[in-house]
This record gives structure tokens, sequence and C-alpha cells, in this order.
């Protein structure tokens, strides 16, 4: 399975997000990190802490769990109910900029279910997405501000992001969809 | 007209014969039992190797539900099922719409089924004005109308001298008075046996006791009174005891049992559906222990009957809330299919004793005159073949209801040739 | 991933599905604690809040779920009226599928309607409590009240105290406890336990002093006035006597003993009002937990149904 992204790439592309988030939006100021279930909350956590390493301010962090908004949900066969994991957003989003971490960007519909999840818990001032890698094949019309790295794909392949947190290791590999 | 079955093997307890003969019928009487007897004119039906010629069956307990009550059955329908079954007689009880308590109610019953024309049909009346339980019904005039025994059925006899009166009364005309034992405060509103099945699905119980300390006393009041009892629908275990016991003292006390009771046990109330109002009957279907009992007390003569029961109900009300369902199963056609297969076939009981306890002890104790092969007698004949296979389909019953948990059933046993006063009522495959 | 498109209950549950349940209930607890306590996932599904019995808390409970849920919910209170008038269960249900609703949480009064309507109605059913038989999601709110404050099921002693015969919240809880290994005692006067009630598991006795002893969870069952009719009592004076549950009789029990009743209470019956609101009661969290096991059995039983089930 060819390797797309070694341990340290990820590392530096992550260290250069933060540096991006910094210049943006000039300072940590009103910043929050929220991290979409799974692979997405140990992202924001580390961005957190680059953020920190850099600046030195604390910038808080939470997970949000988008199952309940996803549209497939009661739409057709998804495979096993999709496990319902806890949000856990212990600061008020009101006014604030936040900053939604996920680790793939693909067609768009997880990040549209995160915006509508966000919205239900209060009123942003802004919202930036970040993404570790963005895949194509957009199905709406969304975009992602910060991304760690652009791989073409095609529809038959998949792009696995394996974080230490989760997976033990820390890769991204593109799998064909038939190789399993 | 004539009509001869030949080669068949002929049982009839009554005339203790047990061999191939030949049986020649004639003017609706049996004229001859011999072997090789020649056809001479007449219709000849050819026995096929394995079956078995018998007293036509009867079946001492059924509800045909006319007057009042026939979107569940009418006499026509019932008869026609009950032929189909093997039967060549039905007594039928008085829990009718009005309550046949009356001669006029008995003699609707006579002639409508004289018009059917089939089985042959005795009433039951009841031992009460309205089977309430308060006030003696004209038994003689009952008697005398042409009913063979009395009963409130679907309700016990409750004041013991109620009971008591009916005991003396009757044993002046001879004739059984049979009691549905059950005691109403113990019963009180129960809906399946009182057991482990019962309480894990929340349902309320009928514990055996209920049964067996109301035949108790009936047995005690046979013996007050030298009248005869007949035990209806008997269930539990300790009902048995009473019966024994009764009778090793010389009380006229005979007894009962439905198929479902020595087929089923409450585990159904669970398996293969919960809830099913299809094995909802009063008694209810009760233990291993109590079914086990059943089939021993049929083996050693302590049962003398095995009657139906049979009670249709119309699907509509069946299909209701298990507590909301009304009580009862119809049985006229499982019941020799299930008597082969569960006690002959299994070697539990024989063939001759299956006769006795489906013809000629019925017979006996209503002081019919079928029961028998013997020469002169009416040419009542249930011809059975116990080793054809059969599929219960409830669709296919000739009852006008269908409520049978025995659906889908393959069993080992069936009538095949129903005759009644000479007449091929019914055939099987026809 | 639950295995029927039915909730009847805890009898058609394993122990996986009882885990997952409990566990998605974790997460819709989170929604109570937001400021817009509603989330879009049965957007468009009808639900229909069937009571043939009277219930105030149930009934409000599954409509907050719903609504959390933002489900189209309609409740309908079947006066006894109209069943006297002759129509029957299914009858009245079939009128309501005209509604098509997808899913049916059901009260009724006689053990296996629920069943009933599950084997010939097209909706899922839920049911909220059958006559005597069983009332799976208060089973389910139970354990997972039990599991917030122990952290576990499996090994604790749990004691249910009352009106064993009649309580379909009795069967549903020993069902459950029993598939999750917790070590369940049932405890009541003779004339109301059920036949046969070791078989279901359970250590019976009529000492609520052994029942209580060493206890981690004390479960109070409601007695109800009318069964001094059926003889099954004498009064209710003597059942509090011989089985109510006052801070001295508590004190048998651990320390960190938890006090549940599925309510409503008859206070000075079953439970003295000193142990009711003490510190060791754990009531009142009952009743909001659940709304979050209501939740969490509706969102699974909603994704079944969209398989074309």
């Amino acid at each position: 399975m060819p390797q797309v992204m070694d341990a340290d790439r990820m590392s530096r592309a992550l260290t250069r997000i933060a540096h991006e988030i910094l210049e943006r939006n000039r300072g940590t100021s009103e910043l929050a990190l929220v991290g979409i279930r799974r692979r997405g909350v140990p992202l924001a956590r580390r961005i957190a802490s680059a953020l920190r390493d850099i600046n030195g301010d604390d910038v808080p962090t939470g997970a949000l769990d988008i199952t309940l908004y996803r549209d497939d949900l009661m739409r057709q066969p998804v495979g096993p109910q999709p496990v319902l994991r806890r949000t856990e957003i212990p600061f008020s989003i009101d006014d604030r900029r936040i900053l939604l971490v996920d680790d793939v960007l693909y067609t768009g519909r997880t990040i549209r279910a995160a915006l509508d999840a966000l919205i239900d818990f209060g009123r942003p001032r802004a919202i930036q997405l970040i993404v570790l890698i963005d895949r194509g094949h957009r199905e709406l019309p969304i975009k992602a501000d910060y991304v760690g790295k652009n791989i073409p794909t095609s529809p038959a392949e998949s792009v696995q992001v394996r974080l230490i947190e989760i997976d033990g290791v820390d890769e991204v590999v593109l799998q064909n969809a038939e190789a399993s | 007209m004539k009509l001869l079955l030949k080669g068949g093997r002929v049982v009839d307890p009554a005339t203790d014969r047990d061999g191939e003969f030949d049986v020649l019928i004639e003017n609706g009487t049996i004229a001859r039992l011999g072997r090789s007897i020649p056809a001479d004119g007449a219709d000849v039906l050819p026995m096929k190797a394995g079956w078995i010629v018998s007293p036509g069956l009867i079946d001492m307990h059924v509800h045909l539900r006319e007057p009042g009550q026939e979107h569940k059955e009418t006499i026509a329908t019932g008869v026609r099922s009950a032929v189909a079954g093997g039967f060549t007689a039905v007594a039928c009880m008085p829990n009718t719409d009005p309550v046949n308590d009356h001669p006029g109610i008995t003699e609707l019953i006579l002639k409508r089924a004289a018009a059917a024309n089939l089985a042959r049909v005795y009433p039951i009346g009841a031992v009460s004005i309205g089977s309430r339980g308060e006030q003696l019904a004209e038994l003689g005039a009952q008697a005398a109308a042409g009913c063979v025994a009395f009963s409130d059925d679907g309700r016990p006899v409750v004041p013991a001298l109620l009971m008591r009166r009916a005991l003396e009364y009757s044993s002046m005309l001879d004739v059984p008075i049979i009691d549905h034992c059950e005691d109403p405060s113990l019963k009180a509103d129960g809906v399946a046996h009182e057991g482990f099945h019962a309480a894990r699905l929340g349902l309320r119980g009928i514990p055996g006791a209920a049964e067996s300390i109301m035949l108790e006393r009936d047995v005690s009041l046979a013996e007050l009174t030298g009248g005869r009892f007949h035990a209806a629908h008997m269930s539990a275990r300790q009902s048995l005891r009473a019966v024994r016991d009764g009778k090793a003292r010389g009380v006229k006390v005979t007894s009962e049992v439905a198929p479902h009771h020595f087929v089923l046990t409450d585990e159904c109330l669970e398996s293969p559906v919960r809830y099913d109002t299809n094995v909802k009957m009063n008694p209810p279907l009760r233990e291993a222990a109590d079914r086990d009992a059943m089939i021993e007390g049929l083996a050693d003569g302590t049962i003398d009957v095995i009657a139906t029961d049979h009670a249709p109900h119309h699907a509509d009300e069946k299909l209701v809330e298990f507590d909301r369902a009304p009580f009862g199963i119809v049985g006229l056609e499982t019941c020799v299919p299930l008597v082969f297969d569960r006690l002959v076939h299994t070697g539990r009981i024989g063939v001759r004793r299956a006769i006795e306890l489906l013809s000629t002890n019925p017979a006996q104790i209503l002081k019919l005159p079928g029961g028998s092969l013997a020469e002169g007698r009416p040419a009542d004949i249930t011809v059975l073949a116990p080793d054809e296979t059969i599929e219960i389909s409830a669709s296919a019953l000739a009852s006008k209801s269908k409520n049978t948990p025995f659906d889908g059933w393959r069993l080992q046993g069936a009538a095949v040739l129903t005759i009644v006063g000479g007449r091929v009522v019914y055939q099987r495959g026809l | 991933m639950l295995r029927s498109r039915h909730l009847l209950g805890i009898a058609d549950l394993d122990p996986g599905e009882i885990e997952e349940i409990l566990d998605t209930a974790e997460a819709m607890k989170e929604i109570a604690a937001r400021p817009i306590k509603k989330v879009p996932t049965l957007r468009g599904r009808t639900v229909v809040n069937l009571f043939f019995e009277p219930s105030t808390r149930t009934r409000t409970s599954f409509e907050v779920a719903e609504k959390r849920l933002s489900a189209d919910t309609l409740s309908v209170a079947v006066a006894t009226s109209s069943v006297s008038k002759g129509e029957t269960l299914l009858d009245t249900v079939r009128n309501l599928e005209a509604m098509a609703p997808d899913i049916i949480v059901m009260r009724h009064s006689s053990s296996g309607a629920p069943h009933l309507l599950a084997r010939l109605c097209r909706s899922a059913i839920v049911n909220a409590g059958d006559g005597m038989h069983e009332h799976p999601t208060q089973a389910l709110l139970d354990a997972f009240t039990i599991r917030e404050h122990k952290k576990r099921l499996q090994g604790l002693k749990v004691a249910i105290i009352g009106d064993l015969l009649h309580s379909r919240v009795l069967r549903s809880n020993v069902q459950l406890l029993g598939k999750m290994g917790a070590d369940v005692w049932a405890c009541g006067p003779p004339t109301l336990m059920p036949r046969d009630l070791p078989r279901f598991g359970v250590t019976a006795t009529t000492s609520i002093g052994s029942a209580v002893e060493g206890a981690d969870v004390v479960m109070m069952l409601r007695i109800q006035h009318e069964r001094m009719h059926g003889h099954y009592i004498p009064s209710t004076r003597e059942y509090f006597e011989l089985f109510g549950l006052t801070p001295e009789r508590l004190r048998g029990a651990k320390d960190d003993v938890i006090i549940m009743h599925p309510g409503p209470m008859n206070r000075g019956v079953e439970i003295d009002s000193d142990v009711a609101d003490g510190p060791y009661s754990v009531i009142l969290e009952q009743v909001s937990n659940g709304v979050a096991v209501r939740m969490a059995v509706l969102y699974l039983l909603a994704g079944h149904e969209a398989e074309g089930d």
C-alpha cells in the first residue's frame, strides 16, 4: 500500500498549519479548535500543542461527534449503525473563531454536518476548516482553509490516515478499493 | 341399499373382535360379519392393507354453537367437520345462545341435525336454567326430548347443593351429570396455567388445584348420591388421583381428556410464537408432568374417554390480546391423527384401547345405540388408516372456524371413511 | 446494531445490544446539556405514542425524547370508552397506520399486546409497558443509572422489593440484570411472588433484612392499594411494617448503596419519605436518564427501519 505521507512529513505539515493559523488570525485570541471524531480529535490536539509551542497560548480544544447530523443516516444501508460517541465542547463557541479539524476532506458532507452541529451549539464569529488531506471530489461547495497535503485520487481509492493515538503509527496510505 | 366392506381388520371391543372380517351393511344396519361374504348386489368397498374397521367414533364433548353463535359454527358445518374427522356421532354442549335448558331448543338442534343428515347429534341439556347455577332445569322433559346428559359446561356447577340435587335427580333418569370442574375463586381472572411460562409472560394463572378440588367435591357427591358423574376435559394430574380413588371405592365416576391435554404443554405459550391465542383454552395447557399423567391415565384405564371439546371461534375473535381472546380450539378433525401419532404409534396404547376411548366407552356412558359392530346394530362405522400421513391445514378444515394450534403438523393416522346409518358420509381424498 | 426492528422486551436483547443501548444513551445525555437540545436525526419520521393506560411520566419522557431527535410526534391517549365501544386493538392501530407512523410506542394493560401488533403491523413497535409482562425502557434506564454510579452491573447485589407478581418492571429488570451478571434478590410477601421465581435466576426471599444485607442497589416497587381486594395483603399498614424500606432497614446495605423506584411512589407504603428524599436516593436521576435512554432506543431502531426491513 503506497504511503503518501510518513510521520515526519505529517509533523511538519501540522507545524506549518499552526504557523498559517497564527498568520491569518493575527494571534490566538478568540480561537478554539474543534476536532471531528474520530481522527480529527487527536489532530486538533496536536495543532493546539503546536500553537502553544510557537506562541505560548492555550487554545481551547473540543471534540464533535457528527453522527446525528449525517445526511445519509436514515437513508440507505450504512452497514451497522454508526457508533455514537460523545461530543465534548467544554466552552462557549459564541463569538469565537472555530477551527474545525478533520483528517480527510472528500465529498464535504461530513463538514456540512459539522457546521449544522456547531450552529446548534451557538453562534461563532467565523468557522475555518483544517484538514490533513484533501483528496478532491467535492459534492458540496465546501473548501478547506488549511490543507496538509493535496492528494488527487479516484473514487475507487481510499485515503487512510493513521495516528499514533488511535492506530499506533503515524502515516497516510492510499488504498485501492479492491485490495483491503 | 347394500354395502360390503371387504377385507379390513375389524376391531370392536364391545364384541371382543379383532381380526380380518367382511362387514355387510343392509338397510342402515349391520347385517353380517364374516369371512368372504359374497357381494350379491352390494356395493363393494375394498379395505386397503392396514386399514381398521371400527365402530363409529363418538365425540361426547363438542360445541356446535347453534343457536345463537352461527358466525363461529353451525350444526350443519359442525357435523360436516365431525364426519371429516371420522366421527359418526357427537354430543353437543348446551352453552348456546339461548342456553339449551328447554326442550324447544333440544328439538331445534335435533331438527337442524336431521336436515344436515351427516353425523348423529345428541344434545346435552343444561343442569340449571340458563346455566346460571341457581335453579334446576327441567331435566325430565329434556331427557324425554332427547338429551343424553346434563352439563353447565363453560362453567362449573358451583353450589355443592345444586350438584348434589342434580346427581340425585338424574339418577332417576339414568343419565350422567358432566361437570366442568373449576373453583371460580381460584380460577378468578386467570388465562393460562399457573406456572413458570405464564409467570414469565405476565399472564394471570389458573392452578391445577382449581380443577382438582372441584373434581374431588363431585366425586364425593357422586358417592353420597349414587348418581353418575362424568368429569369433562381433565387437565391436571391431581385430578387423576381423585378419579382413581373414586373408582376404587366404587363411585360412579367417569372422565374424559381432550387431545391437546395429552399432546401440548404450557411451553406453547412461548414457543413457537409468544401469546398465540390458539393455545388459549380452559382448562389451560399445563406442565409436562400433567400431560404425561394424562397419557398414563389413558393407558391404565383411569380415563374412559377421549373427547375433543371442539370449541370453534371466529378468526376476528382470536386476533386480539391474549387476555381478551375467548378460550378454546377446534378439535374434530385433528383428534384421530393425534391419537394415532402420539399414543398408538408411540406404543402408549394399542388400537383396541384407542377405539374404546373414542367409541365403545362414550356410547356406554351416554347409553347410545352406537359404539359396537354387533349384528343388528346401526351401521355407524369409521374406517381408520393408521399409517396414512397427513398434514393438518387450518384453512382446509371443514369446520367454519380455523382456530387450531396444529396447523402445519404432519401426523400419522387418519379416518378415511365415515359411514352413518349405512350411508357413506365422508371419504378421504374426495 | 439491534437485531430486531422492534423493542418488545429485554427477553429479546443480548448483553451486547444492552451495552450498545447504554453507550448510545451516554452520548444522548450530553444533548440535554446543550443550549439547543435538539438534533435533526429523526427529522421527517413520525412516532405515535399510543397509551391505553394513563401515564404522564413515561409518555412525557418519550415525547421529549422524540422531540429532541426532531421527530414528528403524536400522542394518543386511548380512553377506555373506545375500547368498551368494541373496537379491537388491531382496528385502533390500523386506523393510525393511515399516517404511516415509523414507530409506535405503546403502553397497554394486556401482556403480549405489543407482540400482537408486531406480528401484524408495518410500524416498528416500542413496548412502553404491557400488562404484567415487560417495561424494557424502564429496565434500561435503571441499568443506565446503576452503571453511572457503580461503573458496572456485573457482580452487584441488587435487591428488588415489592409486588413482584404483578410487576412488569420486575420482570424486565430481572432479565436485564441477569444477562449482565448481577446478583438479583427478589423480596416480597409469598402471595405476591410469581410462580417458580428462582427459575428466573434470582434469590427469592420473604425477608427484607436478608435482601437488603450488603446490597449495592435497592429497588422498590409500587404496592397498589387494590391488592387488598385479591387477599394479597391484609393492609398497606402491615405491608409497610414487614416490607417497607426505612432508614433502619437500609443500614444493612453497603455504605454507597443507591435507592431506586420506578415511580410513582406510595410514600409510607413501600418506602419511607426519609429514604425516598435521602442522600442515597437516585430516584430523580432515573427520570432524567429516561429521556436519554429512550432517545438511544429510538435512534437505534429508526436506523434499522431505514434498511428496508
